[in-house]
This record gives C-alpha cells, structure tokens and sequence, in this order.
C-alpha cells in the first residue's frame, strides 16, 4: 500500500533521473557528430573522450579555476556568514526584519544578480570602478581581463552564498542553550574567548554540514559565470560546469561527447562532497 | 549584566548599515532601472534617479509580456507536478514506512547533488529524440528536477510530526488509506505545501540552464532568456535590461514578503536535521 503512494515519485526518479543520467553516460562514451546525435547509430569510442579532455591543455587549467572558485568562494561566504549570523544573534529592535532582508540576494533569480554584477563591475561605467578612481585607484578591467575574471566571478558568488550560509548558522547558534553562556560569563571569559572555546566547538557539526553543502553547491555553479563572462576571456574563468556547457551548447559545432565527459567528471567530485556530507550527518545523528 | 537602551540601538545602526551593504547591488539595479539612457554612463554615476525614466519599464511592457507569461505558466505547472508527486511520497515515507524508505531518501539527497548541467544534456538528448524540445510540458517537466527531491524531504519531515492519534480516528471512522490522505493529512500539512509550492515557483522562475538548453530555440521562452537575450543584444539599453532584472525579482520578493517564516524553514530543512 506504501508503495502505491510512492510508485509515482519511484517511476518519475527513473524516468528523469536516472535515464537522463545515463543518457549523459552514453553520450560521453560514444562519438557523436550532429547527425548521429539525432538520428542514431554513433560509434563506441570507449574512453576516447576522456582522454580527449584530459589531454586538452584546457582541463588542468579549468580544474584549478573550479578549485579556486569553490575553496574562495566557500572561505568568504562561510566567514562572512559566520560573523554576521554571531552579529543578529544579539537580539536588538529590527534585528528579525533586517536578517530576513538579507535574504533577498539568495532568492533572486541568478540571471538577474549575475547581469546586476556585470553592469556594477562594468570597466567604462560601473560604480565600483568610479568608486574606485575616488580613492585614486585606476579602473580594472573586472570582467574583460583574464587577471581579474574569476574574482569578479567569486565576488558575485560570495554575495549570492552569504545569506544561506548566515540562515544555517543562525539556526545552529540557536540551538546552543543559553546556560553554557552564563556560565563561561561567570567565569569572566571575554567575548572572543567565549567564541573560541565554546561557540566555535559547539558549531562544528552545523559548520561542517554549512561548508558540505556549500562545496556541492558551489562546484554546480553554472549560471553566474556563464552570464557574466561565459568563462572568459580566453577560459580565465572556466569552470568544469562552464566548459561542459560550452562544448556542449557553446559552440556553433557542439561537441557532446566530451562535454558530457567533463559533467561526469564534476558529477564524480560532487558526489565524493555529497557521500561525505551524508556520513557526517549519520554520524551526527548517532550522537 | 542589563544593556542599556542605547547600547541596543547602537547595534540597530550597525544591522542598518550592514544589511544596506548587502542590499546595495538590489537599490543599483533598481536605480539604474530609472537611470535615462544619456545618464547612463555619466562620470561619477547617478546615485539617485532624479531625473528618472520610465523608459525601461515601457520596454519591458513592450517586449517581455510573452516571457513573464511563459515563466508564470511553467511555474505553475512546476507547482502543481512538484506537489502532486511529492506529497504522497512524503506522506508514505513518514507514516507508512515502506521497506526500502530509507533508501529512497538517501536516493532523493544524491539527487539533490547531481550538477543541473548534467541533467540539461541527458534531457537534451532525450527531448531531441522524443521532440519535445522548445515545448512548454518539456521545460515543465526538466524544472520540476529541481523542487521533487527537496520536496519529497520537506514532506517527510513535516508529515513525520502528525499525530499518529488523529490519522488512526480517521481509520476508525472507516477511511482507507487514500482517504486519510486527502481529508486528514494534506489539510493538515498546509504549511509545508505552501513551502514546497513557494520554493518550487522559485526556481523553475529563476532557472536559466533547462531554459537556454531545452527552450532557447522556439517560442515559449521564459523571462530569464529574455534577460539573458537582452544582455547579448543591446548592450546600451541598460535601464531596459535592469528594468526586466527589477520584474523578475517580483516573486522573491512577493515570497519573502508573504512567508518570511517559511523562507527560512525551506532554506535550514536542507541542511540541519531537527
């Protein structure tokens, strides 16, 4: 009877989970030119495009700009999330109104903080090279060079990943019972000590699982960096999901097979993060 | 240890300011939504829309109306998918606890992980094959993979905390199974199916990867290929671009405003288990 409330969502998973993933297998094991890839028939190449794109000077490059996206993109959201959500625990008037604002940059539709970003970090007309020149530094050329790409890049992404990660840390700060506190007052602790030797430890199952979810989410971001400089100029800012994108629908030529290739790769780094994250829950559970 | 008054207000000045930085690049888009285009690129830039415009929002009534529409159709129909499949599969996986219940769920948060870059080229091939591409229920369909597994999560753990009591007085009453579902659990579940329906509006609203790959060539193109299409193509007409940004950032708005509490309850459910 269970599984009759189930069988839908049970056939739905197989149906657009499970086949569209081994469609993308299949895709990446065979060599696919266009018309093969709609009418059928393309050869088995084995692992021809793996070794393709392992051997493409493109990949060591792009696997360093995904690790550097997701490492600095997880260090500044985490620890700017971190202080704000010690900041709002403070009860103060407004403090709920405000901390639900902040909000807003995370519920927005990517498309729309991406295109803000561009024009914001615009290198002719945009505010922050004018504030910039105010304080005498000359224009960087954010989203035109391949000096600067991936920070505007990360910039963006930090400022999207902030509230979550101030949401879930809040939530775990709330759970810390007040009593601790009073106690460690009593024994005259300052504030950065109380910090450290007891919010911080308290919060480190909330804080792994806060930088878990993050490294997943962080390595499957697509959209900010295809919007804001499609993973250039000349791949300064390629990521693995990028690179998939463009060799699979970039291109006037698209090149299915080893863009399926790369979003296996990155499906296997994510799913390492994810088999981590669950074993870190279970064993937080057991506790 | 009493905090005077002042030391709390103090620290609403500093929340004040620090939530004006984070909100900063919302008032920029919404500023130069008004900017006039020869204001545009003025040297220091306007920081204000004095000498505001409206021509943004014309252009937008002009030329976004049919992708506001389609984004609105698909996430409903998101929605309405999202909510059918899940909420019985959470309803089972709480309260019926089927052999193999647990491994569904850990099935449901692997899901959760897979980059949507992946799932865009495994739907390409198919919907090529199947020639669904460029078709509303396609795009429907491909968003939904976005709200199903954390919808189906949100259920069971909402569904979890219903009184064993009230769902046996209803098989008392002589309701079966499909019964109880309907007049018992899903009125009492309203919260959680407001959250899943908010959420899944959400993003099928907000995404751009299912739309760009499986609708970027036919006619029912959602708004965040419109902005995307204006991006590429007039590159001066920033207020029109900023204005489409401004409509597009409607329903986070609406959704924060309506259900703040639930906002955050969707965005925590993910992460920290009770």
């Amino acid at each position: 009877m269970a599984w009759g409330f189930l069988a839908p969502t049970v056939v739905y998973l197989l149906a657009f989970y499970a086949y569209p993933l081994y469609r993308n297998v299949e895709l990446s094991l065979r060599e696919y030119t266009v018309r093969s890839f709609v009418q059928g028939g393309a050869p088995f190449a084995g692992l021809d495009n793996y070794r393709t794109v392992l051997t493409d000077p493109a990949f060591w490059p792009t696997l360093a700009h995904t690790l550097v996206f997701t490492g600095a993109s997880l260090v500044f959201q985490f620890t700017i999330g971190m202080a704000l959500a010690l900041f709002f625990r403070q009860h103060f008037p407004l403090s709920g109104t405000l901390r639900a604002l902040i909000l807003v940059p995370w519920l927005l539709p990517l498309i729309v903080s991406a295109s803000t970003w561009s024009w914001l970090l615009n290198s002719d007309s945009g505010l922050v090279n004018a504030a910039l020149g105010v304080v005498g530094i000359d224009p960087v050329n954010w989203l035109t060079s391949p000096t600067w790409s991936l920070t505007s890049v990360i910039i963006a992404n930090v400022w999207i990943g902030i509230p979550f990660n101030l949401v879930v840390l809040y939530s775990g700060l709330q759970a810390i019972p007040v009593e601790v506190y009073e106690a460690s007052a009593l024994d005259g602790a300052s504030g950065w000590q109380r910090f450290w030797s007891i919010t911080f430890p308290l919060l480190r199952p909330v804080s792994a699982i806060t930088l878990l979810l993050g490294l997943i989410y962080t390595l499957k971001v697509f959209d900010i960096i295809w919007i804001m400089t499609r993973g250039g100029p000349t791949g300064s800012s390629a990521t693995l999901a990028t690179w998939s994108y463009r060799l699979g629908f970039g291109n006037m030529l698209p090149e299915f097979g080893p863009g399926a290739a790369v979003g296996n790769l990155l499906i296997v780094m994510a799913l390492i993060a994810g088999l981590v994250y669950i074993r870190s829950q279970r064993r937080q559970y057991q506790r | 240890m009493t905090t005077s008054p002042r030391r709390v207000w103090w620290k609403t000045v500093v929340g004040l300011v620090l939530t004006g930085l984070m909100l900063f690049p919302v008032y920029w888009m919404i500023n130069v939504s008004f900017t006039r285009d020869q204001d545009m690129r003025a040297d220091p830039p306007h920081l204000f829309p004095t000498d505001g415009t409206l021509d943004g929002y014309r252009a937008v009534l002009d030329q976004q109306l049919p992708y506001l529409g389609t984004s609105f159709l698909v996430g409903l129909g998101t929605v309405a998918l999202t909510v059918a499949l899940a909420a019985p599969a959470g309803y089972a996986l709480a309260k019926l606890r089927p052999p193999g219940g647990p491994a569904l769920s850990f099935l449901l948060l692997i899901a959760q992980m897979i980059p949507g870059i992946i799932m865009a080229m495994g739907f390409y091939a198919i919907y090529l094959t199947l020639g669904v591409l460029n078709t509303l229920p396609g795009l429907i369909l491909a968003d939904t993979t976005l709200a199903v597994p954390f919808a189906v999560l949100i259920f069971t753990a909402f569904m979890s905390g219903i009184p064993d009591e009230l769902l046996q007085a209803a098989v008392v009453d002589g309701a079966g199974r499909l019964r109880t579902f309907w007049s018992v659990v899903l009125p009492v579940s309203r919260n959680s199916i407001v959250t899943v329906s908010l959420f899944a509006f959400l993003w099928s609203w907000s995404d751009f990867i299912f739309a760009s790959t499986l609708a970027g060539g036919g006619d029912h193109q959602p708004i965040t290929l419109g902005i995307y299409h204006y991006i590429g193509n007039n590159n001066q007409q920033w207020n029109a671009i900023m204005a489409t940004a401004v409509v597009a950032s409607i329903p986070a708005a609406v959704l924060l405003v309506l259900a703040q509490r639930y906002v955050s309850m969707g965005v925590t459910a993910g992460a920290v288990k009770d």
